[in-house]
């Protein structure tokens, strides 16, 4: 699974109309990921994992920071996200499942807030590219 | 089996009641053979499945998609006994369709993501959350009687 010319300029596209605000949905994303799949949550137990919690908020924008890293170096994801591929596989140790879980929710959370954007295209252009960052993350697990 | 509280169903109904079965069958399938195309495989006979437009303007899968969602229609009314009212399609689904039950859960999720885009404002998490206990049910259900 690779990404077409046309799938990057779609990823791409949706990326720079939501601008400075990736975080905003992440957040949700996260928030959505929390209450729909309970199990997600045992990696935050140090977490306060209530409503507007600011940890949540913080951590959203460093998975917003690296999506956005991600989506300016579609030529090379392993290599891009390499630093944060051995941080989940020898510190963090997610279940890749999880992962999915999350792709899921931000699709979810995209979806309400841009729906004349979400077209069957741009949908699956955005589940292939989660699905590319997510094989990245977790290619040095064994 | 599943346990819905009463604010999960309410969730769910308050949701439900105003989807247009055809409309909402219609794009949750179509998605499904866009964004999976190897889910094509069961839809053969379907007609044009060439392009992302053939697929979303095929009226036979968007009949096909209004039966699915019909049939989820009875899963909604009938929450406390989702093996019950789908033992019969599991059968189908596994003697005759012989379609992976892996393909329930990307349907339920397809759906779930069409209705946050329809529901934008009122798709709350909470309200998701409900959503993905149902056709996890669902798709639990379906696989029931899998042999």
């Amino acid at each position: 699974m690779s990404l077409s010319q046309t799938d990057r300029a779609l990823v791409l596209a949706l990326w720079k109309k939501m601008s400075t605000n990736v975080g905003i949905y992440t957040t949700e994303a996260l928030e959505r990921t929390f209450m729909a799949f309970p199990a997600t949550k045992t990696y935050f137990p140090h977490f306060d994992l209530s409503p507007g919690s600011r940890q949540v908020k913080a951590h959203g924008q460093k998975v917003a920071d690296a999506l956005t890293l991600a989506a300016h170096h579609l030529d090379d994801l392993p290599g891009s996200l390499s630093a944060l591929s051995d941080l989940h596989a020898h510190k963090l140790r997610v279940d890749p499942a999880n992962f999915q879980f999350f792709s899921h929710c931000l699709l979810v959370t995209l979806a309400r807030h841009y729906p004349g954007d979400f077209s069957p295209k741009m949908h699956a252009s955005l589940d292939k590219f989660l699905g590319l960052v997510t094989l990245a993350l977790v290619s040095k697990y064994r | 089996m599943v346990h819905f509280t009463a604010e999960e169903k309410a969730a769910i109904t308050s949701i439900w009641e105003k989807v247009d079965v055809e409309k909402a069958g219609g794009e949750t399938l179509g998605r499904l053979l866009i964004v999976y195309p190897w889910t094509q495989r069961f839809f053969d006979k379907f007609g044009n499945l060439s392009s992302a437009q053939a697929i979303m303007g095929n009226p036979r899968i968007r009949a096909h998609g209004k039966k699915v969602l019909t049939s989820l229609g009875f899963a909604v009314k009938n929450m406390d006994n989702l093996k019950e009212v789908f033992a019969h399609l599991s059968e189908l689904h596994c003697d005759k369709l012989h379609v992976d039950p892996e393909n329930f859960k990307l349907l339920g999720n397809t759906l779930v993501i069409v209705l946050s885009s329809y529901f934008g404002k009122e798709f709350t998490a909470e309200v998701q959350a409900a959503w993905q206990k149902l056709v996890a049910g669902v798709a639990n259900a379906l696989a029931h009687k899998y042999h």
